[in-house]
């Protein structure tokens, strides 16, 4: 079978990708890029996207306000614990005003700053039209540049050489298998997260429950190729972006609507109708990471949001319309739930409610007491007819597992050794610098960053040759 | 369930997704409108969808479009809507049919008019008119009809439209929301995409303003006949100045212009629509579109024509085409996608009024 040569092999087709394929053409070097999906799937988990977090020192015409390399690292540092390495999170943050520059610069368009409902307006740039629009653009102006995508290609194997990169691939189209053979290889292909018997490998069982936010695309074929190529794997598999999704939700796709906003307002049960953790314990960026891991670790991986009808306003309305009764044992009977168990655990929490000054834009003083699982704050009783219920589930956003790369992305090998001419970027290596929690639009700004870095050094590798 | 309620639960499913994403809100009017809600009706189906311009901004930037499974069109599946609420309102009622068969029905409304007019005409067309129409078709005859007609339908327009305010629901409108709609209906503000770089209709591809230009020529170049045929009464009525007027008299310019831009316009439009991509279209609300802008281009070329072979012995028969487009066209009126006239502009006041009492 013949090779095909090149001169830089972009594998992925989202975010990262993209800015990376953009910048070796730019850099002067012939790119081929390869899609695994077919063109109306295109673009990963990108095109779920909504924003990127960007510093900026004083109001711009898309983000409001100001906001600081060390405000911006502070908010990493608090949502992954500390687990984040300083050296890469500030070395991203720095690059994110030039990069939001760069993609406009490439036909990327961004929200006015006084739009976008998520009152995120100041420390995050909303693409005018969301992830997808983002993608159609850097596309757009890929065609334009005379970069060569290939869509239904999927790459499956790496051959790293001093020389060269070979990469073998299953044209899917045509149903053969290629062999690729480029200069320089820049891998921003995804995670693993819609790959369900890796799922299964890490989590076990309850993996089989898990939904998966979005595309079914990201296999981690790349990922375990760079691992049996003896590449340096970074992370713990069962770490990623988890949340608390509507059940009903796809298996892949649900994307940002499946998400449940009012956990907080009410109370969370498991199939034994009791609850299991403090629904009220902080504001939604960090509930938002933690209730995909409490649901997943619940029986089943299935729990239930039950609120009353006095906080129907209070929350983003949802994709799903809610489970309606006018008592809890009519509302047992249509989610499955045992209705005295239920009853109980109401009722307990109810008479567990301290009466304080609701007020859902504070950590309230509404909270219980004496209860083995306490709600520290919006507690109200469940005393409202309708009731309301949503079922909930794991959602996967993204995984953590990765490969080592310099600030220079070049992948860097068990051995130490750095690789010349093979290069990540995006999720495929956000775990050189998160490993746990997640802070909105910052895998974006890795993959933007990082992205432009892969593709320049790509090129460059090729001049030094 | 009858295609009505299947369209109608469609575009409130629909609704429901969006306002659950939100990332399509610095597109449009549609998006940010659907915001101010938290349960959608019929009446907001009908509100949002006459509010959608179909750019197809949207659909190339939705997450949920087919392929997935959602199935998200708002410029497709708001198209039938609209569609529909034109039925739905369409007085009197039975009449909504016309809808339905747009193309078939228009068709054979030109066709008995013409037949009447030739016949009414059927003694004169060889005449020598020298350019005067009132030899052909007595002037009697025409004020007559086109007053009966023009009334009627008018008068039909009318009630629709009150129909379809409180359905919709316009309370709380105040006069300031007719001017601030009237600005939006004028420059089509929401036609111009984010910071008037246009939309990519109709095929996804580069963005312009092109369907924008398109539909200026032909509704100022509709008005500007109208003006022109207004400024003729006039003279006609109130100074006794009768026609055949000069080319260089107000009435014979701005029906020149008018003409040519109305012509332009549609020609324009037809090719932008032809050429669009099949998944921003309703493929069942095509032939209300066409059968306007046929009709629009029709009433166009021939009083061009008419104007420039006026002494020439094809006058009797270019006139008694002219006649017969226009006097079709306004008695189709109330039930043909020239209600999307109204309908829009109604939809932009209450938007108006809503973004004033949302503030």
């Amino acid at each position: 079978m013949g090779e095909i040569n090149c001169d830089i092999l972009v594998i992925g087709g989202g975010n990262a990708a993209l800015c990376a394929a953009i910048s070796a053409k730019e850099n002067g070097a012939d790119v081929v890029m390869l899609e695994s999906s077919p063109k109306a799937w295109r673009g990963g988990n990108s095109q779920h996207t909504r924003n990127l977090r960007s510093m900026h020192y004083g109001p711009t015409d898309v983000l409001t306000d100001t906001y600081s390399e060390d405000e911006f690292f502070e908010d990493i540092y608090k949502v992954t614990k500390g687990q984040t390495n300083e050296e890469f999170a500030r070395y991203v943050i720095k690059n994110t005003p030039e990069v939001v520059k760069w993609a406009k610069s490439h036909g990327v368009r961004f929200q006015g700053s006084f739009g976008g409902t998520l009152q995120l307006g100041r420390t995050n740039a909303f693409f005018l039209g969301g992830g997808k629009s983002l993608v159609n653009s850097y596309y757009k102006e890929a065609k334009k540049m005379g970069i060569k995508v290939l869509y239904e290609h999927e790459a499956l194997s790496l051959d790293i050489q001093k020389e060269y990169i070979g990469v073998k691939v299953k044209d899917h189209a045509n149903a053969q298998i290629l062999n690729f053979k480029a200069d320089a290889c820049v891998i921003a292909s995804g995670g693993f997260e819609s790959n369900l018997d890796k799922l299964q490998e890490a989590w076990g069982k309850p993996a089989k429950n898990f939904l998966i936010r979005g595309t079914k695309f990201n296999q981690g074929k790349m990922l375990f190729a760079l691992k049996d190529a003896g590449a340096k794997i970074i992370g713990d598999p069962t770490q990623g972006h988890m949340v608390a999704i509507d059940a009903r939700a796809p298996k892949y796709d649900g994307g940002i609507a499946s998400r449940v906003d009012c956990v907080s307002l009410g109370i969370v049960v498991n199939k034994e109708a009791k609850r299991f953790y403090d629904e009220g314990e902080d504001f939604w960026p960090k509930r938002y990471a933690i209730w995909g891991r409490l649901v997943a670790s619940q029986e089943d991986q299935i729990g239930y949001s039950i609120t009353d009808h006095k906080v129907l306003k209070r929350y983003m309305p949802p994709l799903f319309e809610p489970v309606v009764a006018n008592s809890l044992d009519e509302l047992a009977d249509k989610m499955g739930l045992d209705a005295a168990a239920l009853r109980k655990t109401v009722d307990e929490y109810n008479a567990g409610v301290v009466e304080g000054k609701f007020d859902h834009t504070v950590l309230d003083d509404c909270h219980t007491e004496g209860l083995e699982v306490n709600k520290t704050h919006w507690a109200q009783k469940i005393d409202t007819p309708p009731f309301y219920c949503y079922p909930l589930r794991p959602g996967v956003t993204f995984t953590y597992l990765g490969v080592k790369v310099t600030k220079e992305a070049a992948v860097v090998m068990e051995n130490g050794e750095v690789c010349k001419n093979l290069f990540a970027a995006g999720e495929i290596m956000a775990g050189n610098i998160l490993s746990q929690g997640y802070c909105a639009g910052f895998g974006m700004s890795i993959g933007s960053v990082f992205g432009r870095i892969a593709g320049r050094e790509a090129a460059k590798s090729r001049e030094q040759k | 369930m009858n295609e009505n309620e299947a369209l109608y639960n469609k575009a409130i499913r629909l609704s429901q997704i969006c306002n659950a994403c939100r990332y399509c809100e610095g597109f449009c009017a549609v998006f940010p409108a659907m915001e101010k809600r938290r349960e959608f009706h019929i009446k907001d189906a009908d509100y949002l969808a006459n509010l959608c311009h179909q750019c197809g901004e949207c659909l190339y930037a939705c997450q949920y479009a087919p392929p997935h499974e959602f199935d998200l069109d708002v410029p497709r599946d708001f198209a039938a809507v609209r569609k529909e609420s034109y039925k739905k309102f369409a007085t009197p009622k039975f009449l909504g049919v016309a809808f339905e068969k747009a193309g078939l029905l228009t068709s054979i409304l030109l066709l008995i008019v013409l037949a009447a007019f030739l016949a009414l005409g059927s003694g004169n067309l060889g005449k020598d008119a020298a350019g005067n129409f009132y030899e052909i078709t007595s002037y009697k005859t025409m004020v007559g009809m086109f007053g009966f007609f023009a009334a009627i339908s008018f008068l039909m327009i009318l009630v629709s439209c009150f129909k379809f305010t409180s359905h919709i629901d316009f309370k709380g409108v105040k006069f300031v929301d007719f001017i601030g709609a009237l600005k939006d209906a004028l420059s089509l503000k929401h036609l111009g995409g984010h910071n008037y770089e246009g939309c990519t209709f109709p095929n996804g591809e580069d963005r312009s303003n092109l369907r924008r230009y398109f539909h200026h020529f032909t509704f100022y170049g509709f008005m500007l006949c109208v003006g022109a045929t207004s400024v003729a009464a006039f003279y006609d009525h109130f100074l006794s100045y009768h026609a055949p007027y000069p080319f260089f008299s107000v009435p014979k310019l701005l029906g020149t212009v008018g003409g040519i831009a109305l012509a332009i316009g549609c020609t324009g439009l037809f090719a932008m629509k032809l050429k669009a991509d099949p998944d921003l279209l309703d493929a069942k609300s095509l032939n209300i579109d066409y059968a306007l802008i046929f009709m629009l281009f029709l009433s166009a070329i021939s009083g061009l024509l008419l104007m420039i072979f006026r002494d020439s012995a094809a006058l009797a028969y270019l006139l008694i085409l002219h006649l017969s487009a226009i006097l079709s066209f306004f008695i189709i009126a109330p039930y043909s996608k020239m209600m999307h006239l109204f309908y829009r502009y109604l939809a932009l006041v209450k938007n108006a009024k809503e973004c004033r009492t949302h503030a």
